[in-house]
């Protein structure tokens, strides 16, 4: 097969609050032999929180971004679900409205750059499913993670709205019953728990202005998960992860019961099953720990 | 001629029973039918009553997606039952379906529930055009194809309720507005006509207006007509800016915050960002924020990272801002 080779989009977390994220998706890549070219260029995506603000001014950044992904005539990667939410919005929006994408590339103009719509945007969890494939990572696991059930936490701006989900990538998601997360699990040997809140939000963008809400809407996460057996969490959103991770106080205190798993990202439970060290997958970062390596 | 040739599969299917006056709780009844490829939902409902249970309670009305009376949920999934296809259910959830109203906990009897809250929030938003009109005017009241856009399609709402019953926000802040009365304060907030002055600061208001919403996408993910509730809520949030209605608060700040931490280093200074958003208020996150020191999480002033080519980034901020806050 040929090399895959992508323009990483880390987005924010990976560089300060995961730093965990970061070290796994670059472990992970090494051991797919997938080159990733980082876009050390790149601004924040304003995480749907700019665009409450100036609309505008937030293509213009995210189209500035694709269009380093472009330079290298490379598919951009992200490794965070609303990174992947906001830059694909973007290039939706620029790719379906001529006067729009004349209008941002007037101001692109201005620093010597181009927006021009080649580049395809896709979240690093569908890259490796539709591009390098789940039977090749099945054939690679040498620590199967047999004794586990890991129950999939999706996050929403990797599957809603589906149709900005299926435009941006190869593979369709049910977002009723999305199966790409629960298909990486069942490859890396684990099981998957199928519970009620896997396609459901985690409250991460409310946490400031509505603490009770997101914190009742991460707990019932946990407890679904919980109620199902689950040994632990994976999700390929590192805003869910912070969630769940760090806010399993807050939200055992917003449901009345006590709920705490172990969260993994994505990239680190495909690490832990092509033998990565947990040194390598940065599991001394969690706030919840991962107790049972 | 083309030919359509129509399938037929075996489901069945669990559904809500309840009668608020004579049920202390509720229960599931099964029913397996032949459902073909050209049936909708309401097609089900109506076979319940007609073949197996007359005492079976739905409201239907127009049968074509307009009255938007007949929504209910499938397998948890807001449904509006005339216009929904069952191979798009048993597509999404297989041959075991559950058929429930569109909340089970305003459950009157059967589907049929009590929807007052969804119209209080709903009134609340003043749905309807405050202008002053002359009242006997010389000519027609034009409205341009462009300013007629800047509806963006949120008069396509029927009030079936699906988004309303969808949002996880509306199950657990009782204040919240909801997709549904945001999109109707978007329909006429965005009508060059209107001059209410109090809408705009009603949805702007902490835990009743736009800002609790979580940016799930479920609203536009299940609206039957395309309305699209969330990217109204942006414009909502938008407008706020624009209008100057937006108030000085954590969840302003939280969206201004992202700007001006963009601007100094191109990437997202978290601790930043929540302390501008938060000000004094900072010192509640201090026990998470000790616990995410101890495990590496938190990155200090003097190592947070800076985007290449930043000074491209501050020059299309510059050029590029479209508000002031």
């Amino acid at each position: 097969m040929k090399k895959l080779k992508y323009a990483l989009f880390t987005g924010c977390t990976a560089k300060q609050s995961t730093p965990e994220q970061m070290m796994s998706t670059m472990a992970v890549a090494r051991k797919l032999n997938i080159e990733l070219i980082e876009l050390t260029e790149a601004s924040c995506c304003g995480a749907s929180h700019l665009q409450d603000y100036d609309d505008f001014l937030s293509l213009v950044l995210n189209a500035r971004n694709i269009a380093y992904a472009e330079k290298h005539e490379l598919t951009m990667v992200t490794i965070c679900n609303t990174c992947q939410l906001n830059t694909a919005m973007t290039k939706h929006r620029l790719d379906n409205n001529a006067e729009l994408k004349a209008r941002v590339n007037e101001k692109l103009a201005e620093v010597g750059l181009e927006y021009k719509g080649t580049s395809l945007v896709t979240h690093f969890l569908y890259a490796i499913i539709d591009d390098f494939g789940l039977d090749k990572i099945k054939e690679m696991v040498v620590k199967p993670l047999s004794q586990f059930n890991i129950a999939p936490f999706y996050g929403c701006h990797n599957i809603r709205p589906s149709e900005l989900h299926n435009e941006s990538h190869k593979t369709a998601e049910n977002p009723y019953n999305p199966t790409s997360l629960d298909d990486l699990i069942i490859a890396c040997g684990g099981k998957n728990v199928e519970y009620e809140q896997k396609n459901k939000c985690c409250g991460f963008h409310i946490e400031l202005q509505a603490p009770h809400t997101a914190a009742v809407l991460t707990g019932n996460a946990i407890a679904g998960a919980t109620d199902q057996n689950a040994d632990m969490m994976v999700t390929p959103c590192p805003l869910c992860h912070l969630k769940l991770d760090t806010q399993a106080h807050h939200a055992s205190k917003a449901i009345g019961r006590e709920v705490s798993l172990p969260v993994l990202h994505m990239q680190q439970m495909i690490g832990l099953a092509l033998g990565c060290t947990p040194a390598e997958l940065g599991l001394k970062h969690h706030v919840t720990e991962v107790n049972f390596i | 001629m083309s030919t359509h040739t129509i399938t037929t599969q075996k489901v069945n299917f669990k559904v809500f029973r309840f009668n608020a006056e004579d049920d202390y709780l509720p229960y599931y009844e099964n029913y397996s039918m032949d459902v073909t490829s050209e049936e909708v939902v309401l097609d089900i409902l109506n076979r319940i009553k007609w073949d197996h249970d007359g005492s079976f309670s739905y409201r239907r009305s127009c049968r074509h997606g307009i009255c938007g009376a007949c929504a209910i949920k499938v397998n948890g999934r807001s449904t509006l039952a005339c216009k929904e296809s069952m191979t798009t259910m048993i597509e999404y959830f297989g041959n075991e379906l559950t058929i429930e109203p569109l909340s089970t906990k305003r459950a009157v009897k059967d589907m049929i529930i009590d929807k007052a809250d969804f119209w209080d929030k709903h009134a609340k938003v003043n749905p309807y055009l405050v202008a002053d009109i002359d009242e006997a005017p010389t000519c027609e009241n034009l409205v341009s194809p462009h300013e007629a856009e800047e509806l963006d399609e949120a008069d396509l709402c029927i009030q079936c309720g699906a988004c309303h019953y969808a949002c996880p926000v509306v199950e657990i802040n009782e204040d919240f507005f909801g997709p549904a009365a945001f999109a109707a304060a978007y329909r006429f907030e965005s009508d060059v006509r209107d001059s209410d002055a109090d809408r705009l600061i009603a949805v702007n208001e902490e835990k009743q207006g736009v800002w609790d919403c979580a940016k799930c996408f479920e609203c536009a993910e299940v609206c039957p007509k395309d309305v699209n509730p969330i990217s109204k809520i942006t414009k909502l949030h938008q407008m706020a800016f624009k209008k100057g209605v937006a108030k000085n608060n954590v969840a302003t700040r939280h969206a201004v915050g992202f700007f001006h931490s963009i601007k100094k280093r191109g990437v997202l200074d978290e601790g930043g960002l929540v302390l501008y958003s938060e000000g004094p208020s900072i010192v509640k996150h201090i026990p998470v924020a000790l616990q995410m020191f101890r495990k590496g999480k938190i990155t200090m002033p003097w190592n947070m990272p800076k985007s290449d080519n930043l000074d491209e980034i501050q020059k299309l901020i510059k050029s590029s801002s479209t508000v002031k806050f």
